[in-house]
């Protein structure tokens, strides 16, 4: 019965992580994307915290925990960075999507053109 | 773009594939319990999750708070900060709650950083808490005169690292071990680094609302009265 539990944890961390992937596959727009890969990383800590859980020992494993507690604190940082290159493309290029996306919309202005400052 | 179809697919295949990948494994791994465990009354720490980040990957934590002034200095780099247009201290329901709830976070991430010798608590734990602090009085127009101090600002960021890489220093100097703390003093420096490490956490988190470097010059329309609230 414990394990049933585990792997519920297990397949739904799978499950967050490609929620995200997929996303991060099908929606062009930067804030979108930023958003998938934080939604891929929540699934990565689910099944590193479910790992943990049954490893063998009365205790739960310390290793994984202090990773995902320093990744959860990396990822917000990396978060924040990527918000601030996007911001930082948006307002030199005006594009909020990557060259190679779908095509600009009516909006995106004169996009494509890479102009270093 | 790929077609919706064969981005289902290719997910769904990639799902399959994490999730053969998960359940292969094993149902009881060794893991690093014992030895984590076993360790513990030397490292100086009761907590074992502290134990894992300040003592026995004390390299990879150093590491972890050095990322976090990379990325607040490329956020600095690439952007100047915003502060909230509209002054909310005009809104006494709100300048009411920060009252109550500033000292109650800064109180709570203290008292984290504390536990975190011996109960679910830490650095990161209590770095967070501060952030939102930090979050909630940028919002409140309440940190706006520090905002102005950058080279504070820059010590604050910086203070994590620099008191981890001493730490180091000192450690390698006294015991001849990177990070390896002398017999039974392990909990005094383990702590010294979370203070240090919590204040850049908190103000690298709450900065990153800002989400770039604070505005110089001269004050804001809305900072004239700031001294009724110090």
């Amino acid at each position: 019965m414990v394990e049933t539990g585990f792997t519920v944890y297990l397949l739904a961390g799978a499950g967050v992580f490609i929620i995200g992937f997929h996303a991060l596959l099908a929606q062009a727009h930067l804030l979108r994307r930023i958003m998938a890969l934080n939604v891929m990383g929540s699934g990565v800590f689910m099944v590193f915290i479910a790992l943990s859980a049954r490893t063998a020992g009365e205790a739960p494993d310390p290793v994984p925990h202090a990773m995902v507690l320093t990744g959860i604190v990396v990822s917000v940082c990396a978060t924040g960075l990527a918000l601030a290159l996007a911001d930082r493309l948006q307002s030199v290029t005006g594009a909020t999507e990557l060259e190679g996306g779908p095509a600009p919309g009516p909006n995106a202005g004169s996009g494509g053109e890479e102009s270093h400052p | 773009m790929i077609p919706r179809l064969v981005l289902g697919t290719l997910s769904l295949a990639v799902l399959a594939a994490l999730s053969w990948a998960v359940l292969a494994l094993p149902a009881q791994p060794p893991g690093l319990t014992a030895e984590a465990l076993g360790k513990l009354p030397e490292s100086g720490v009761m907590n074992p999750v502290t134990a894992v980040l300040l003592n026995y990957r004390g390299h990879d934590t150093l590491l972890e708070v050095a990322v976090l002034l990379l990325a607040i200095t490329g956020v600095w780099s690439l952007r100047q900060g915003e502060f909230p247009a509209a002054d909310l201290r005009e809104r006494p329901l709100l300048m009411s709650l920060l009252r109550v709830l500033l000292p109650v976070l800064v109180l709570t991430a203290g008292y984290l950083l504390w536990i975190g010798a011996f109960a679910p608590g830490g650095a990161f734990q209590g770095g967070a808490v501060a952030g939102g602090a930090l979050v909630l009085g940028i919002l409140g127009g309440l940190a706006g005169r520090w905002m102005r101090r950058e080279s504070l600002l820059r010590l604050g960021l910086a203070l994590g690292v620099l008191v981890f890489a001493s730490v180091c220093a000192v450690t390698k100097a006294l015991t001849g071990g990177l990070l390896q703390y002398p017999p039974g003093q392990g909990g005094v420096w383990i702590l010294l680094i979370e203070a240090a490490a919590l204040a850049s956490i908190g103000l690298t988190l709450g900065l990153l609302y800002v989400g770039g470097r604070p505005p110089a010059g001269p004050a804001e329309p809305g900072e004239k009265e700031p001294d009724g609230h110090g």
